[in-house]
Protein backbone atom coordinates (compact mmCIF):
# COMPACT_ATOMS: atom_id res chain seq x y z
CA UNK A 1 0.00 0.00 0.00
CA UNK A 2 1.37 3.06 -0.41
CA UNK A 3 1.47 6.09 1.44
CA UNK A 4 -0.60 9.48 0.56
CA UNK A 5 0.75 11.61 2.94
CA UNK A 6 3.86 11.28 4.64
CA UNK A 7 5.30 13.75 7.57
CA UNK A 8 9.52 13.22 7.82
CA UNK A 9 11.44 15.28 10.46
CA UNK A 10 8.42 17.99 10.18
CA UNK A 11 8.73 20.82 12.39
CA UNK A 12 6.99 23.98 12.74
CA UNK A 13 7.68 27.19 14.79
CA UNK A 14 5.92 29.95 14.93
CA UNK A 15 7.85 33.16 15.83
CA UNK A 16 10.89 31.53 17.01
CA UNK A 17 8.82 28.71 19.16
CA UNK A 18 8.99 25.31 18.05
CA UNK A 19 4.93 24.19 17.89
CA UNK A 20 4.81 21.02 16.06
CA UNK A 21 7.39 18.41 16.00
CA UNK A 22 9.55 16.52 14.96
CA UNK A 23 6.72 14.49 13.63
CA UNK A 24 7.02 11.24 11.29
CA UNK A 25 4.43 10.02 10.32
CA UNK A 26 2.57 8.17 7.17
CA UNK A 27 -0.88 7.98 6.25
CA UNK A 28 -1.33 5.21 3.91
CA UNK A 29 -3.79 5.45 0.20
CA UNK A 30 -7.14 4.70 1.71
CA UNK A 31 -6.93 4.74 5.57
CA UNK A 32 -8.00 6.85 7.62
CA UNK A 33 -5.21 8.32 10.45
CA UNK A 34 -6.86 9.78 13.61
CA UNK A 35 -4.58 12.81 15.09
CA UNK A 36 -5.89 12.60 18.70
CA UNK A 37 -4.76 15.56 20.91
CA UNK A 38 -5.72 18.51 22.96
CA UNK A 39 -6.47 21.71 21.64
CA UNK A 40 -3.03 23.76 21.68
CA UNK A 41 -1.14 20.19 20.96
CA UNK A 42 -0.56 20.76 17.45
CA UNK A 43 -2.47 18.71 16.08
CA UNK A 44 -4.27 21.12 13.68
CA UNK A 45 -0.92 22.80 12.76
CA UNK A 46 -0.11 19.18 11.30
CA UNK A 47 -3.60 19.19 9.17
CA UNK A 48 -2.57 23.04 7.78
CA UNK A 49 0.96 21.61 6.77
CA UNK A 50 -0.37 19.04 5.00
CA UNK A 51 -2.35 21.37 2.14
CA UNK A 52 -0.15 23.65 2.73
CA UNK A 53 -1.97 26.58 4.61
CA UNK A 54 1.45 26.44 7.01
CA UNK A 55 5.41 25.54 5.07
CA UNK A 56 6.98 23.17 7.92
CA UNK A 57 10.27 25.07 8.68
CA UNK A 58 12.10 22.04 9.11
CA UNK A 59 11.60 18.54 7.10
CA UNK A 60 8.79 17.66 4.84
CA UNK A 61 5.27 17.16 4.23
CA UNK A 62 4.81 14.75 1.44
CA UNK A 63 1.29 14.25 -0.77
CA UNK A 64 0.70 12.66 -3.30
CA UNK A 65 4.46 11.43 -3.85
CA UNK A 66 5.41 15.56 -3.97
CA UNK A 67 6.52 17.71 -1.13
CA UNK A 68 4.12 20.70 0.01
CA UNK A 69 6.98 22.57 -1.30
CA UNK A 70 6.79 21.29 -4.98
CA UNK A 71 3.51 21.25 -5.43
CA UNK A 72 2.16 24.20 -5.93
CA UNK A 73 -0.35 25.29 -3.11
CA UNK A 74 -3.74 25.87 -4.73
CA UNK A 75 -3.67 23.11 -7.17
CA UNK A 76 -2.60 20.91 -4.07
CA UNK A 77 -5.75 22.31 -2.28
CA UNK A 78 -8.00 21.86 -4.94
CA UNK A 79 -7.18 18.17 -4.69
CA UNK A 80 -7.65 17.61 -1.10
CA UNK A 81 -10.96 17.51 0.32
CA UNK A 82 -10.91 20.01 3.29
CA UNK A 83 -13.31 19.78 6.34
CA UNK A 84 -13.07 22.13 9.62
CA UNK A 85 -14.49 23.29 12.70
CA UNK A 86 -17.72 25.41 12.77
CA UNK A 87 -17.72 23.90 8.88
CA UNK A 88 -16.95 27.63 7.57
CA UNK A 89 -19.91 27.48 4.70
CA UNK A 90 -20.02 30.38 2.66
CA UNK A 91 -22.63 32.54 4.18
CA UNK A 92 -23.53 34.31 0.88
CA UNK A 93 -24.07 31.05 -1.42
CA UNK A 94 -26.48 28.53 -1.61
CA UNK A 95 -25.99 25.21 -0.64
CA UNK A 96 -25.72 24.17 -4.34
CA UNK A 97 -23.11 26.59 -5.17
CA UNK A 98 -20.94 25.98 -1.49
CA UNK A 99 -21.10 22.04 -2.96
CA UNK A 100 -19.87 23.15 -6.06
CA UNK A 101 -17.40 25.46 -4.82
CA UNK A 102 -14.02 23.14 -6.13
CA UNK A 103 -15.15 21.74 -9.40
CA UNK A 104 -16.17 25.51 -10.63
CA UNK A 105 -12.56 26.95 -9.14
CA UNK A 106 -11.37 23.68 -11.03
CA UNK A 107 -13.51 25.12 -14.70
CA UNK A 108 -15.99 22.55 -14.34
CA UNK A 109 -18.66 23.19 -17.06
CA UNK A 110 -22.19 24.47 -15.48
CA UNK A 111 -24.04 20.99 -16.56
CA UNK A 112 -21.25 18.75 -15.05
CA UNK A 113 -21.31 21.00 -11.80
CA UNK A 114 -24.95 20.86 -11.31
CA UNK A 115 -25.16 16.99 -12.00
CA UNK A 116 -22.12 16.60 -9.23
CA UNK A 117 -24.25 18.71 -6.50
CA UNK A 118 -27.72 16.78 -7.51
CA UNK A 119 -25.12 13.09 -6.92
CA UNK A 120 -23.93 14.73 -3.92
CA UNK A 121 -27.68 15.83 -2.08
CA UNK A 122 -28.80 12.59 -3.05
CA UNK A 123 -25.51 10.52 -0.91
CA UNK A 124 -25.44 12.78 1.91
CA UNK A 125 -29.79 12.24 2.35
CA UNK A 126 -30.11 16.49 1.61
CA UNK A 127 -33.36 16.64 0.39
CA UNK A 128 -33.13 18.69 -3.18
CA UNK A 129 -35.02 21.59 -1.91
CA UNK A 130 -32.13 22.62 0.21
CA UNK A 131 -30.14 23.82 -2.51
CA UNK A 132 -31.30 26.93 -2.88
CA UNK A 133 -31.16 28.05 0.80
CA UNK A 134 -28.49 29.64 2.04
CA UNK A 135 -26.44 28.19 4.99
CA UNK A 136 -28.33 29.89 7.81
CA UNK A 137 -31.21 28.12 7.02
CA UNK A 138 -30.21 25.29 7.95
CA UNK A 139 -30.03 23.19 11.23
CA UNK A 140 -26.34 22.89 12.43
CA UNK A 141 -26.40 19.24 10.70
CA UNK A 142 -27.58 19.93 7.35
CA UNK A 143 -24.77 22.09 7.50
CA UNK A 144 -22.40 19.48 8.27
CA UNK A 145 -23.57 17.75 5.88
CA UNK A 146 -23.46 20.06 3.09
CA UNK A 147 -19.85 20.47 4.48
CA UNK A 148 -19.18 16.69 4.29
CA UNK A 149 -20.63 17.11 0.48
CA UNK A 150 -18.50 20.25 -0.77
CA UNK A 151 -15.44 18.47 0.39
CA UNK A 152 -16.37 15.19 -1.37
CA UNK A 153 -17.39 17.30 -4.69
CA UNK A 154 -14.36 17.04 -6.50
CA UNK A 155 -14.26 13.71 -5.98
CA UNK A 156 -10.61 14.28 -3.73
CA UNK A 157 -8.19 11.30 -3.27
CA UNK A 158 -7.75 12.84 0.20
CA UNK A 159 -9.69 14.17 3.20
CA UNK A 160 -8.30 16.50 5.59
CA UNK A 161 -10.73 17.06 8.21
CA UNK A 162 -10.00 19.32 11.52
CA UNK A 163 -12.79 18.26 14.20
CA UNK A 164 -15.49 18.93 11.73
CA UNK A 165 -18.65 17.45 13.74
CA UNK A 166 -17.09 19.04 17.06
CA UNK A 167 -20.35 21.33 17.23
CA UNK A 168 -23.00 19.19 16.67
CA UNK A 169 -25.14 17.77 19.32
CA UNK A 170 -23.98 14.08 20.40
CA UNK A 171 -26.70 12.42 18.81
CA UNK A 172 -26.20 13.92 15.58
CA UNK A 173 -22.31 13.84 15.94
CA UNK A 174 -22.43 10.02 16.09
CA UNK A 175 -25.02 9.63 13.57
CA UNK A 176 -23.25 11.46 11.13
CA UNK A 177 -19.61 10.35 12.26
CA UNK A 178 -20.77 6.57 11.46
CA UNK A 179 -22.49 7.93 7.85
CA UNK A 180 -18.54 9.80 7.19
CA UNK A 181 -17.05 6.46 8.13
CA UNK A 182 -18.93 4.20 5.80
CA UNK A 183 -18.61 6.81 2.67
CA UNK A 184 -15.23 7.24 3.59
CA UNK A 185 -14.57 3.46 3.21
CA UNK A 186 -16.81 3.30 0.23
CA UNK A 187 -15.22 5.74 -1.71
CA UNK A 188 -11.88 4.80 -0.87
CA UNK A 189 -10.50 7.98 0.70
CA UNK A 190 -7.49 8.54 2.84
CA UNK A 191 -8.89 10.57 5.71
CA UNK A 192 -6.49 12.63 8.09
CA UNK A 193 -8.84 13.41 10.75
CA UNK A 194 -8.48 15.86 13.58
CA UNK A 195 -10.07 15.61 17.08
CA UNK A 196 -9.64 15.74 20.84
CA UNK A 197 -12.96 13.32 21.10
CA UNK A 198 -11.42 9.37 22.00
CA UNK A 199 -14.53 8.20 21.20
CA UNK A 200 -14.61 10.06 17.54
CA UNK A 201 -11.25 8.87 17.18
CA UNK A 202 -11.69 5.25 18.11
CA UNK A 203 -14.92 5.18 15.78
CA UNK A 204 -13.82 6.63 12.66
CA UNK A 205 -9.75 6.06 12.54
CA UNK A 206 -7.99 2.99 11.29
CA UNK A 207 -5.17 3.87 13.32
CA UNK A 208 -4.66 6.62 15.96
CA UNK A 209 -1.58 9.24 16.66
CA UNK A 210 -1.70 10.85 19.65
CA UNK A 211 -0.31 14.13 19.91
CA UNK A 212 0.91 16.11 22.75
CA UNK A 213 2.91 19.49 22.90
CA UNK A 214 4.11 18.97 19.49
CA UNK A 215 5.09 15.80 19.51
CA UNK A 216 3.65 12.19 18.44
CA UNK A 217 3.57 10.00 21.90
CA UNK A 218 1.66 6.93 20.45
CA UNK A 219 1.44 5.81 16.75
CA UNK A 220 -1.24 2.45 16.28
CA UNK A 221 -4.05 0.58 15.58
CA UNK A 222 -7.76 1.15 17.66
CA UNK A 223 -6.38 -2.53 19.23
CA UNK A 224 -3.19 -1.44 19.97
CA UNK A 225 -4.38 1.93 21.24
CA UNK A 226 -7.30 -0.28 23.10
CA UNK A 227 -4.14 -2.05 24.56
CA UNK A 228 -1.52 0.48 25.39
CA UNK A 229 -0.05 0.81 28.72
CA UNK A 230 1.42 3.94 27.56
CA UNK A 231 0.26 6.61 30.68
CA UNK A 232 -1.01 9.29 28.08
CA UNK A 233 -3.26 6.99 26.19
CA UNK A 234 -4.51 4.82 29.76
CA UNK A 235 -5.51 8.63 31.15
CA UNK A 236 -6.98 9.39 27.58
CA UNK A 237 -9.30 6.07 27.74
CA UNK A 238 -10.32 6.36 31.01
CA UNK A 239 -10.94 10.23 30.90
CA UNK A 240 -10.94 11.55 27.32
CA UNK B 1 -40.79 86.81 1.68
CA UNK B 2 -41.54 83.36 2.67
CA UNK B 3 -38.95 80.77 2.24
CA UNK B 4 -41.50 78.85 -0.43
CA UNK B 5 -41.88 82.05 -1.95
CA UNK B 6 -38.47 82.56 -2.56
CA UNK B 7 -37.84 79.16 -4.09
CA UNK B 8 -40.69 79.61 -6.15
CA UNK B 9 -39.18 82.85 -7.41
CA UNK B 10 -35.46 81.49 -7.92
CA UNK B 11 -36.41 77.70 -9.00
CA UNK B 12 -33.48 78.34 -12.00
CA UNK B 13 -30.91 79.01 -10.13
CA UNK B 14 -32.33 76.69 -7.32
CA UNK B 15 -32.37 73.66 -9.74
CA UNK B 16 -28.91 74.82 -11.43
CA UNK B 17 -27.12 74.99 -7.64
CA UNK B 18 -28.61 71.98 -6.64
CA UNK B 19 -27.62 70.23 -10.03
CA UNK B 20 -24.06 71.75 -9.00
CA UNK B 21 -24.17 70.45 -5.62
CA UNK B 22 -24.79 66.71 -6.75
CA UNK B 23 -22.18 66.79 -9.34
CA UNK B 24 -19.56 67.82 -6.51
CA UNK B 25 -20.61 65.05 -4.20
CA UNK B 26 -21.30 62.77 -6.98
CA UNK B 27 -17.97 62.76 -8.83
CA UNK B 28 -15.55 63.43 -5.64
CA UNK B 29 -17.45 60.29 -4.03
CA UNK B 30 -17.05 58.26 -7.21
CA UNK B 31 -12.72 59.65 -6.96
CA UNK B 32 -13.06 58.40 -3.09
CA UNK B 33 -14.58 55.08 -3.61
CA UNK B 34 -12.23 54.62 -6.37
CA UNK B 35 -9.05 55.64 -4.70
CA UNK B 36 -10.39 54.22 -0.99
CA UNK B 37 -11.73 50.65 -1.73
CA UNK B 38 -8.36 49.70 -3.12
CA UNK B 39 -6.52 51.63 -0.26
CA UNK B 40 -8.45 49.61 2.26
CA UNK B 41 -7.92 46.21 1.07
CA UNK B 42 -4.18 47.04 0.29
CA UNK B 43 -3.71 47.75 3.93
CA UNK B 44 -5.37 44.31 5.00
CA UNK B 45 -2.87 42.50 2.61
CA UNK B 46 0.50 44.72 3.64
CA UNK B 47 0.44 45.24 7.56
CA UNK B 48 3.03 47.23 7.39
CA UNK B 49 1.24 49.98 5.43
CA UNK B 50 -2.05 50.17 7.60
CA UNK B 51 -0.45 52.61 10.56
CA UNK B 52 0.77 54.88 7.75
CA UNK B 53 -2.44 54.83 5.33
CA UNK B 54 -4.53 55.23 8.19
CA UNK B 55 -2.84 57.60 9.79
CA UNK B 56 -2.78 60.15 6.48
CA UNK B 57 -6.79 59.71 5.71
CA UNK B 58 -7.09 60.57 9.50
CA UNK B 59 -5.08 63.59 9.66
CA UNK B 60 -7.02 65.51 6.62
CA UNK B 61 -9.49 64.65 8.66
CA UNK B 62 -8.75 67.02 11.31
CA UNK B 63 -8.19 69.95 9.00
CA UNK B 64 -11.53 72.52 9.55
CA UNK B 65 -12.57 72.52 6.17
CA UNK B 66 -12.74 76.07 5.22
CA UNK B 67 -8.81 76.50 6.24
CA UNK B 68 -8.57 72.91 3.79
CA UNK B 69 -10.20 74.76 1.33
CA UNK B 70 -7.76 78.04 1.82
CA UNK B 71 -5.05 76.04 1.33
CA UNK B 72 -5.77 74.38 -1.78
CA UNK B 73 -6.46 77.99 -3.59
CA UNK B 74 -2.78 78.53 -4.00
CA UNK B 75 -1.80 74.86 -5.05
CA UNK B 76 -1.12 74.45 -8.42
CA UNK B 77 -2.74 71.51 -10.15
CA UNK B 78 -4.63 70.23 -7.29
CA UNK B 79 -6.24 73.75 -6.30
CA UNK B 80 -6.90 77.10 -8.21
CA UNK B 81 -10.19 78.80 -7.81
CA UNK B 82 -12.95 76.38 -8.40
CA UNK B 83 -14.95 73.29 -8.46
CA UNK B 84 -11.21 71.28 -8.29
CA UNK B 85 -10.29 72.57 -5.32
CA UNK B 86 -13.57 71.47 -3.74
CA UNK B 87 -13.44 67.92 -5.16
CA UNK B 88 -10.10 67.41 -4.18
CA UNK B 89 -11.26 68.66 -0.47
CA UNK B 90 -14.37 66.53 -0.92
CA UNK B 91 -12.53 63.21 -1.64
CA UNK B 92 -9.69 63.90 0.98
CA UNK B 93 -12.72 63.90 3.49
CA UNK B 94 -14.49 61.05 2.16
CA UNK B 95 -11.25 58.54 2.03
CA UNK B 96 -11.33 58.01 5.95
CA UNK B 97 -14.61 56.05 6.47
CA UNK B 98 -14.58 54.41 2.70
CA UNK B 99 -11.00 52.92 3.71
CA UNK B 100 -11.78 52.37 7.38
CA UNK B 101 -15.02 50.26 6.78
CA UNK B 102 -13.62 48.67 3.89
CA UNK B 103 -10.37 47.76 5.79
CA UNK B 104 -12.50 46.90 8.86
CA UNK B 105 -15.48 44.99 6.59
CA UNK B 106 -12.86 42.53 5.25
CA UNK B 107 -11.10 41.79 8.26
CA UNK B 108 -14.48 41.34 10.23
CA UNK B 109 -15.03 38.18 7.78
CA UNK B 110 -15.34 34.72 9.87
CA UNK B 111 -12.19 33.58 10.03
CA UNK B 112 -13.59 29.88 9.52
CA UNK B 113 -14.99 31.00 6.09
CA UNK B 114 -11.08 32.39 5.38
CA UNK B 115 -9.53 29.16 6.11
CA UNK B 116 -12.15 27.03 4.19
CA UNK B 117 -11.87 29.87 0.83
CA UNK B 118 -7.97 29.28 1.15
CA UNK B 119 -8.18 25.67 1.90
CA UNK B 120 -10.35 24.68 -0.39
CA UNK B 121 -7.80 26.50 -3.19
CA UNK B 122 -9.13 29.94 -3.74
CA UNK B 123 -6.46 32.20 -4.90
CA UNK B 124 -5.74 35.47 -3.10
CA UNK B 125 -7.80 37.36 -5.99
CA UNK B 126 -10.63 34.68 -5.28
CA UNK B 127 -10.67 35.16 -1.85
CA UNK B 128 -10.96 38.72 -2.77
CA UNK B 129 -13.39 38.76 -4.66
CA UNK B 130 -15.52 35.80 -4.41
CA UNK B 131 -15.72 36.12 -0.23
CA UNK B 132 -14.31 38.96 1.40
CA UNK B 133 -15.83 41.51 -0.42
CA UNK B 134 -19.14 40.27 -1.19
CA UNK B 135 -19.53 39.80 3.01
CA UNK B 136 -17.82 43.14 3.72
CA UNK B 137 -20.12 45.05 0.91
CA UNK B 138 -22.63 46.00 3.59
CA UNK B 139 -19.69 47.61 5.69
CA UNK B 140 -17.80 48.98 2.96
CA UNK B 141 -21.26 51.04 1.37
CA UNK B 142 -21.76 51.99 5.40
CA UNK B 143 -18.34 53.71 4.74
CA UNK B 144 -19.67 55.37 1.77
CA UNK B 145 -22.71 56.35 3.17
CA UNK B 146 -21.23 58.11 5.73
CA UNK B 147 -18.33 60.01 3.65
CA UNK B 148 -21.68 60.80 1.04
CA UNK B 149 -23.68 62.64 3.98
CA UNK B 150 -20.84 64.25 5.41
CA UNK B 151 -19.98 65.42 1.91
CA UNK B 152 -23.32 67.29 0.93
CA UNK B 153 -22.69 69.23 3.68
CA UNK B 154 -19.02 69.91 3.23
CA UNK B 155 -19.58 70.99 -0.46
CA UNK B 156 -21.49 73.82 1.15
CA UNK B 157 -18.71 75.48 2.25
CA UNK B 158 -17.14 75.28 -1.32
CA UNK B 159 -18.96 78.02 -2.36
CA UNK B 160 -17.02 80.08 -0.50
CA UNK B 161 -14.10 79.07 -3.08
CA UNK B 162 -16.41 79.84 -6.31
CA UNK B 163 -17.43 75.67 -6.54
CA UNK B 164 -20.99 76.51 -6.70
CA UNK B 165 -23.53 74.69 -5.17
CA UNK B 166 -26.07 75.44 -2.58
CA UNK B 167 -23.40 76.95 -0.60
CA UNK B 168 -24.01 79.76 -2.62
CA UNK B 169 -27.39 80.63 -1.12
CA UNK B 170 -25.94 79.98 2.01
CA UNK B 171 -22.78 82.66 1.96
CA UNK B 172 -25.19 85.19 -0.10
CA UNK B 173 -27.64 85.25 2.86
CA UNK B 174 -24.78 85.39 5.52
CA UNK B 175 -23.28 88.34 3.53
CA UNK B 176 -27.00 90.18 3.93
CA UNK B 177 -27.76 88.88 7.13
CA UNK B 178 -30.90 87.35 5.74
CA UNK B 179 -32.42 84.00 6.85
CA UNK B 180 -34.86 83.51 4.10
CA UNK B 181 -31.51 82.79 1.57
CA UNK B 182 -29.22 81.29 4.09
CA UNK B 183 -32.39 78.59 4.38
CA UNK B 184 -32.65 78.62 0.48
CA UNK B 185 -29.27 76.73 0.74
CA UNK B 186 -29.71 74.76 3.92
CA UNK B 187 -33.03 73.33 3.55
CA UNK B 188 -32.45 71.31 0.14
CA UNK B 189 -29.41 70.41 1.45
CA UNK B 190 -30.54 68.55 4.30
CA UNK B 191 -33.06 66.83 2.06
CA UNK B 192 -30.41 65.75 -0.60
CA UNK B 193 -28.34 64.42 2.05
CA UNK B 194 -31.70 62.53 3.55
CA UNK B 195 -32.20 61.35 -0.10
CA UNK B 196 -28.86 60.13 -0.49
CA UNK B 197 -28.53 58.66 2.80
CA UNK B 198 -31.88 56.62 2.43
CA UNK B 199 -30.94 55.64 -1.07
CA UNK B 200 -27.73 54.22 -0.04
CA UNK B 201 -29.26 52.69 2.99
CA UNK B 202 -31.52 50.74 0.87
CA UNK B 203 -28.43 49.62 -1.60
CA UNK B 204 -26.93 48.33 1.36
CA UNK B 205 -29.70 46.46 2.91
CA UNK B 206 -29.94 44.48 -0.91
CA UNK B 207 -26.32 43.65 -0.72
CA UNK B 208 -26.63 42.38 2.49
CA UNK B 209 -26.25 38.29 2.01
CA UNK B 210 -28.68 37.55 4.54
CA UNK B 211 -31.51 39.49 2.88
CA UNK B 212 -34.67 36.97 2.28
Amino acid sequence: MSTAISFAGTEFAYVGTRVLGPVDLGVRTGETVVLLGESGSGKTTALRLANALLMPSTGTVSVLGRTTAEWDPVDLRRSIGYMIQEVGLFPHFTVARNIGLVPDLLGWDRSRVTGRVAELLELLRLEDSLATRLPHELSGGQRQRVGVARALAADPRILLCDEPFGALDPLTRRELQAEFRSLAEALGKTVLFVTHDVREAVSLGNRIAVIDAGRIRFEGSIDEFDLSTDALVVALREHG
Amino acid sequence: MSLLDYLAANRTALLARTLEHLGLVGLSMLIAVAVGVPLGIAITRHARLRGPVLGFVNVFQTIPSLALFGFLIPLPLLGGIGARSAIVALVVYALLPIVRNTYTGIVEVDDTVEEAARGMGMTDRQVLRMVQLPLAAPVILAGIRIATVVGVGIATIAAAIGAGGLGVFIFQGLARVDTVTILAGAVPAALMALALDGGLHLLEKRLDWRRK
